[in-house]
This record gives structure tokens, sequence and C-alpha cells, in this order.
């Protein structure tokens, strides 16, 4: 009996799984060509001459790309001094982040000092004032500085992260104790002990921090806008509006620059996304 | 050797016993200062300072030329509290939070069901689905502009071809803030995504395999397992979505300007324009205190699952 | 470094006193084992050695000069943990190396160190490798090789065979004793594992409570405890004491306890008797108890069979019970038998019912 049963079970069983799965497939790909049609269009368009932008119905294919748009963009745009800003303030914004989480979070793990629950409390605290509710005194704080169209005033402000000092004080909490004290045998100080093991056993969310930071460096938006005019200094999400606004009716020359200041961070989701993830999913917020 | 013993011996010196050893506790608590010290200095200038300065800023009525200010004390919170540009504000912000929350998460849901599965090629999908999360809001914003745009619209030609009329999304008041909460959704859908999936990866694959024994099919699984089981997710990624909503500008900024007729004038854009534009500090930062209260509500709800998820969670 | 010692130490961790009036001193070249239950404070006393904890007063000595404020890594010690304490991320190699490198060591001369402390412990296939690729009795080898490394004055070990399995744990208490006796250094061990003390320390530290019991050479503890707490703690299974009364018996003083009489010897009864204490404590190792039918009745309530030797478990009053311990070639008694007990006074200890202390 149980063997004359088999093939009859198990066939029905198994067609039911592939129809399954090419059902799962095609919801996926489905909910992915949906979710790129944006970026889809906005490549066709930059490749795509003005005049077959506007032509009806739309033309979705491109059969003459036209490259020549991106250095056009890049030109008129200065989009490559923005995108060199735009690197130098979130690369910048990253290293100080990483550095002050690090020291910040070793404090809070591994030193007992009074006041250190009261001062963790502060800490959190300042996540719970939104950059947008203090930009009218930040403005006039920079400015006092003589900080507007600068870098120091794009990076300065956003150098401590609450945040990241959060995700490794959590990593810095799983490295054993006795590590320490055997550190401490060892002939290592804390900050022997903070840099060689510490920091190299916290690696995973030194990553993770990083990655974030930069991602949230790189897409700023309301405070580059606010405090730079000055071509030298502005970031390329500002001059994207500015090339958007100055060339409104040149579709292409505007999507070519889209094409331009969205790859280098797709390029590293793409390089990265592990960290990214686990940046996010420790409890972040997308600024 | 001599030397050694020689420094040694100066520590040898006779101490009574019993006494508090203050040395090496102080010597590590200087150390922390030294450690938190850059991050304090920041957190003073850059937060509390400019937070406490903007209580104070309300307290001052700029002139119409932005050159002096008067004190008023309470009168200009009063004033904007009754004023109707912020409850109108107010109201916009909160129109954009409920068209833009539950769609995303429930769209982020949906599409974190459908990767959380074992098949091949998904790390593909799950990176398609979470892209969005590295595009920037300006990239974003200058997107949908295009797509949006009346005429070249991809959207429009498709709502004609299916026998709709075509909408002057960003130009018509009514249909300005959904066409700004539509690229606020699309632009969320891979934070979401990700904040869902690795939910769902933490439900244990035995609750799924007992419920399956149980007789359980994949609908009552998703209701009686999978849901329940994500709760705290799920309220984690509504308080972060909706503080993202109160904080929206740049979409705004390009896509709208808070027009047409201020309905997509939302509460940090306002800000922007009082204080930035009509040079009304006193306003803007009154209008601030009251973005702050908001938000600080938002973030207590979201500490308490923060917590949750560092006791249980990853 | 010479002697190591503890003047006058007590530890507080808020209201919970770890170490208590603690004083000791630990011979040059000595192996010294911390001996006590888990929680009685023998940790803590290491710990203070290595400053990796200040005492709450008192002094820790190292010869003549107090350490108690000279920081851990400036104390010339090593040590090896319960946990091994690997560096995770570091090769083998790199583990052994660590403590060399803030000593300014130059390269050459720390790679030829490290080879040989490889060599010492049989680590040389294994030094490219992560602490995480190894097994448990590697694990310790490599911790020992980190501790070796620099030479130091001591070494400190903190339960360092706890988490190897009884076997290993045989060969590598051997392996210890050789190794304490190539390197000539002070050794002081942490353990609550009385056969672990008895097999390798040159003298064992008895703690309870955060305070010393008893320190001497093993043989010593086992023969001469200090009092009730040593006498059950040594020996296993642990000395019987029970509640005891003196009286006149035919060749000098006898004990009344439950069941019957039992000699005792007679220099410590006649100090017993000088105390004029209201009753006794009497102890007896079960190895010493004879099942031969003698003066003391006790009814038979279980036998446990460990294959070499079988425990017989006697209770001589509701309230009171004694173990025998039988070879296993000897036929054990039915359960629920009545049978004497005997005990020779030599073997009988007497202890202080109100302090607990050993009478001589």
């Amino acid at each position: 009996m149980a063997t004359s049963a088999r093939p009859v079970r198990k066939r029905p069983l198994r067609i039911r799984r592939v129809l399954g799965e090419a059902a799962q497939y095609a919801a996926l790909t489905i909910a992915a060509a949906i979710i790129l049609t944006p970026i889809y269009i906005t490549v066709v368009y930059s490749l795509q001459p003005v005049e077959e932008i506007f032509s009806y119905p739309p033309n979705l294919l491109v059969t003459d790309p036209q490259w020549d748009t991106y250095k056009r963009a890049f030109e008129t745009g200065s989009l490559g001094r923005y995108l060199i800003n735009s690197f130098i303030v979130a690369t910048a914004i990253t290293i100080g982040q990483v550095i002050t989480s690090v020291l910040a979070a070793y404090a809070f793990a591994f030193l007992r000092f009074p006041f250190r629950n009261l001062l963790f409390v502060v800490f959190l605290a300042s996540l719970m004032v939104p950059w947008e509710v203090t930009i009218i005194p930040n403005y006039q704080t920079i400015s006092t500085f003589g900080w507007l169209d600068s870098y120091q005033g794009l990076i300065v402000p956003f150098l401590a992260t609450a945040f990241g000092t959060f995700l490794l004080r959590q990593a810095f909490l799983t490295v054993p104790r006795d590590l320490r004290d055997a550190a401490a045998m060892d002939g290592y100080g804390h900050i022997g002990f903070m840099l060689q093991v510490v920091v190299p056993l916290s690696r995973a969310a030194v990553g993770a921090l990083a990655v974030f930071s930069f991602l949230l460096a790189w897409n700023q938006y309301l405070w580059p806008l606010l405090i730079t005019n000055d071509d030298d200094y502005r970031t390329v999400q500002i001059g994207l509006k500015a090339l958007v606004s100055s060339n409104i009716d040149e579709f292409n020359l505007v999507m070519a620059g889209t094409v331009i200041a969205a790859a280098p961070i797709l390029a590293l989701l793409i390089l990265f996304q592990k960290q990214l993830i686990r940046g996010l999913t420790s409890g972040a917020i997308k600024g | 050797m001599d030397d050694m013993s020689a420094t040694e011996v100066t520590i040898a010196l006779p101490k009574p016993a019993g006494r508090w050893r203050a040395r090496p506790r102080l010597k590590e608590a200087a150390f922390a200062l030294v450690l938190l010290g850059p991050s304090m200095a920041l957190f003073s200038t850059f937060a509390f300072y400019p937070l406490v300065k903007t209580f104070y800023l309300g307290f001052f009525r700029s002139d119409p030329f932005g050159l002096s200010s008067n004190y008023v004390g309470f009168d200009q919170y009063l004033d904007v509290l009754q004023s109707n540009e912020f409850h109108r504000s107010l109201i916009t912000t909160g129109l954009f939070a409920l068209f833009t929350v539950p769609t995303g998460l429930v769209l982020g849901l949906g599409l974190a069901l459908l990767a959380h599965q074992k098949l091949r090629g998904m790390v593909v999908y799950r990176t398609i689905f979470s892209s969005t999360v590295a595009t920037s809001v300006a990239v974003a914003s200058v997107m949908w502009l295009t797509l949006l745009n009346p005429s070249l619209g991809v959207i429009n030609y498709g709502l004609e071809e299916s026998g709709f009329e075509a909408v002057n999304w960003l130009g018509d008041p009514d249909w300005a803030l959904p066409a700004v909460s539509l690229t606020t959704i699309w632009l969320n859908l891979g934070f979401t995504f990700i904040v869902i999936l690795a939910g769902l990866q933490t439900i244990p694959e035995e609750l799924h395999e007992s419920a399956k024994i149980d007789g359980a099919g994949a609908v009552s699984r998703l209701f009686n397992v999978t849901l329940p089981m994500l709760s705290p997710t799920l309220l984690f990624a509504v308080v972060v979505l909706t503080i993202n909503a109160f904080q929206s500008f740049g979409q705004i900024d390009i896509l709208t300007q808070g027009g047409p007729l201020d309905r997509t004038n939302v509460l940090v854009y306002s800000i922007y324009t009082e204080g930035f534009r009509n040079f009304n500090e006193g306003v803007a930062a009154a209008q601030g205190v009251a973005l702050f209260l908001i938000v600080l509500v938002l973030t207590l709800i979201q500490f308490r699952f923060l917590e949750r998820r560092v006791f249980y969670g990853n | 470094m010479s002697r190591i010692a503890f003047r006058d130490v007590t530890k507080r961790f808020g209201d919970v006193v770890a170490v208590r009036d603690f004083n000791l001193e630990i011979e040059d070249q000595e192996f010294l084992v911390l001996l006590g239950p888990s929680g009685c404070g023998k940790s803590t006393a290491l710990r203070l050695v290595a400053g990796l904890e200040e005492p709450t007063s008192g002094e820790i000595m190292f010869g003549d000069v107090a350490v108690t404020d000279v920081e851990a890594k400036n104390r010339d010690i090593a040590m090896v943990f319960q946990s091994y304490a690997l560096y995770p991320h570091m090769t083998v190699r790199r583990n052994i190396e660590f403590p060399l490198r803030t000593r300014k060591i130059p390269r050459a001369e720390r790679v030829r160190l490290v080879a040989e402390a490889a060599r010492w412990l049989g680590l040389e296939e294994l030094l490219e490798r992560r602490p995480s690729e190894l097994s448990g009795g590697q694990r310790q080898r490599v911790a020992l090789g980190r501790a070796i490394v620099r030479r130091p004055q001591a070494f400190l070990m903190d339960e360092p065979l706890s988490n190897l399995d009884a076997k290993l744990r045989v060969k590598t208490r051997a392996e210890l004793v050789e190794l304490h006796r190539q390197l000539s250094r002070t050794f002081v061990y942490v353990t609550h594992d009385q056969v672990e003390a008895m097999t390798m320390a040159d003298r064992i530290a008895i703690m309870n409570e955060g305070a010393l019991q008893q320190i001497g050479p093993p043989q010593q503890v086992y023969e001469r405890p200090a009092n009730t707490f040593v006498a059950q703690f040594i020996g296993s299974p642990p000395m019987n004491v029970v509640r005891a009364t003196v009286a006149h018996g035919g060749d000098g003083l006898v004990a009344n306890v439950p069941g019957g009489t039992i000699p005792l010897p007679p220099a410590a009864a006649a100090a017993a008797a000088a105390m004029n204490l209201d009753g006794l404590l009497v102890g007896v190792r079960p190895e010493h108890l004879l099942l031969d039918g003698g003066p003391v009745k006790a009814t038979v309530r279980l036998v446990e069979s460990l294959g070499h030797e079988r425990h017989v478990i006697c209770d001589l009053s509701p309230e009171e019970f004694a173990i025998v311990r039988l070879p296993a070639d000897v036929p054990p008694p039915a359960k629920g038998e009545t049978v004497g007990l005997t005990a020779t006074a030599e073997h009988v200890h007497l202890f202080d019912p109100n302090t607990t202390l050993r009478i001589d």
C-alpha cells in the first residue's frame, strides 16, 4: 500500500510547489518592475534627445543614446564640483562620527564614572531634538562663526551622533569583561584595549555606523540648502535642485544630473548592503 | 634594575589602611570626560543650546523687515497656536502622515513577505526592494517631478489609456499632496522593507512549522503567527515613518514649494519660509517648538520599542 | 619578587564583603592554591593580587613593597582566566605575542619568544589559527602561552581547568605541576575543586565567606582540619560530624554519640574536658568508619555504588546520619539492616561547638 501510494501523492505536491514558485517569482518580478520604473524612466530620459521625451505616446526605449547629455550636465551644472563637495563633506562627517561614537561608547561601556547613566540619558535626549526644529539658532551660530559657505559649516554640526554612540555601546557591551582584564594584564591601558581589541572585535557595528553615516550625510538636503550659496561649497543634492530650477525644460539634462547624483550612493548600497541593513535595523531613523 | 626598585620604593611609603583610594577612580572619571568631551561639546552647541534658543526666540516678534525684534512673552506662541496658517499647516502635515504611513507600511510588509522566502535569486530582489533607501530626497523628488509632469508624464499617459482623465498632479490643489505623498511612499519603501524583513527573520522557524503541523494554512499562519510576532517591528516602523512625515522638507521644496494654495505647506516647510524667506524668526521658532513637542512624544514612544529591541532583539 | 602578601585586606562591593581582613603570605616560587566554594571570595583575592581590583582597605605587598596603587600592567605578573580570555580576532601567534608588543621588545626577539613558548606547549602547528578553530584544550594552552611568554614573576590562574573535560583535566594537572617546576615562579591558583588543590598545591589556602579558614600543605589540611568547614569541605564524601557529650569510659574519655559511644584521642579529649564545653562536635571521615559490628548502632538507609567503592548512608538517629566508605570487594549491608560502626581514637577529630574550631 505504502509503496503504491507514494508516486500518486508525490506528483500533485511537486506540481503545486512548482506552480507556487512560479507565482512567487511573478509577484516578485512585478513588484521589482514597479519599484524600478522611476529609476528606469530617469535613465531612459537622460539618454533620449529632448524632442523624443516630449513625444506622445511616450517612447520608453532608448534607440540612440545621447551620452553627450552627461557631459553637458557636468559642465553646465558644475556637477563635478558638487560631487567632490558631497564626497568631502560625507567622508569627513563619517570619519568624525565614527571617532566621536567610538570614544563616547567606550566610556559608557567600559569606564566607571559619576553620573554615567544620567549622561547616557542626556546623549539619548539629543535624539529628541530634530534638526528641523533648531535650524534658526543653528544658522545664527554658524553665521557667527563665519562658517556660511564653508566645509566647516556643513561638517562640524554633524560630527557627533547619539545614535552611533548607542549602536556602538551595544556592540562594545558584548565584548567579554575578561578580555579587558586580560589586556590589562598584558600591559594595555584603555587606549590600547580600545584600538587593538574593542574596535576590531566590533568592526561589524563600526562598519554599519560608517555606511549609515555616509548615506545620511550624502543625502542631506535642508542644511546645505540653508548655508550654501556659493558653487564652491554646494553639495550635489542642492546642485541638483539648482540644475532643475535653471534648466526646467531640458529634461534630458536634468535626468542625467539625477543619475549622476544618485549613482555613487546606489553603488554604496550594492557594495555595503549588509552593513547598511544592520545600521537601519538597529533602530535608525532615516532623515 | 636599580632605577626600578628606586621608583617602587617611593610607592611603598607607608599609608594608613582603610583610606578611600581616590586616585584610580578620579583618573578613570577624568579619562571618561576626555572621551565624552567631543560629543558633549557638539551636542551642547548644536542640539541643546539651539533648542533652548528656539524657545527663547519664540518670545520675540520681528518687525516686517526682520531688522529688529521686541519681547512679547507668550503672545506670539498664542498667536501662532490660534492662527489659521498654523492650523492648516498642522492639518496638512497630519494628512501627509495619513497618506504616507499606512500605505507605506502595507506595501513594505507586502514586499517583505514576498522576499522572505527561500528562492534562488532572492538577493537580487532584495537589493531592488531596498534600493530606494539609498535614494536621496532630492534625487527622488526630481525623478518624480518628471514622472508627474503633465506634458510628458507616463503616469498621465497610462491614465488616459485606461480611460481616466489626465491630472495636473502638482498644479492641482486637490492632487498636490497625494502626489507628494506618492513620492514619499516610494522614497521610504526601501527603509520600511528592510526593517520589516529583518523583523520577519527574527521569528523562529519552529513557530511556523508547529503551526503547519497544527493544520494552519498560509493565511491563518500570517494572521496568527507572523503578524502578532511582527507587531513590535510594525509599531517601530509606524513611529519612525510618522516622525519622518513630520520632518519632511526636501520633497515639498522641490515638487511644490508648499503650493498650490498652501496645500502642501507642511510644518517644516512653513518654518523654513517664515524663518528664511519672511524673516519672521519668532513665528518660525514658535512653530519649531510645536514640532519639537510632537516629535518628542513620537520619539518617547519609539524609545520604548527601541528598548524592547535591545533586550530581546537581534 | 620574593613573597606576595595580603596585609589586612578587605574588599567590599557595595554592601557585600567579598574579602574580609585577609592576611596571607605566599612564598617565592610556591604553588599556592586558593580553595573554596563559589562566592567565597577566592577569585576576588586573586584579582586583588593581579591589580584588577583595588582593596577597600589594607595593602597588597610584593616583597617589602606595597603595590596596592600599582597598575596591573606594571606588576610583572601574568594571569590565566577561566574563560581563557583569548582575543577572538587575533591568531594564536598574535595572542601569544600580544603582551610583548607593548614592551618595546624587538621584533626578532618577539618571534623567538613566541616560538619558544609554542614549542613548550606544543602549539607550533596552531600558530596561524584563530581561537575559534581550536579545541578547548588547545585554547587553554594558548592562554598559558600568553602568560609564560613574557616570563613574569608570578602566575595567577583562575579556575583554568574548569572548562576542560575530565580526562584532559587530569592530564593538564600534571602538566601544570611540571610547568611550575620548570619555570621556578610563584603560582597562585584558584579553584573550587579539592582534587586539583590536593594534587597540585604546595600549600592550600581554604576560604569561606571572604575569610581565610586554614592554610597548610594538602596532607596537613586533610589530617588536621582547623574547623568543621574545612573538615567537611576537604574529602569526599565529606567528614561525618555529629554532636556528642564527653563521658568516662573504660580506656579514658569517650564520646556519647547517637547510637553509641566512640573512643577519643586522649590529649584532645583532655583539652576539651578542660574547656568545660556543653557538648562537643565529633568528626570521623567515611574512610575511617568501619562496618564491623562495633558499638555504634545504625540503620542502613541507602547504599550508593561508585564502581570502585560504595558509600553506605546510615541513620544514627532521626536527625543524624553517617556515611561509611566501603571498598567494592566488601559485601555491602542490605537496606534497612541494623549495623554496628567502629571508629578508632586516632582518627577522631574534635571541634568546639561554639566556634567550630579544632580542639587538639
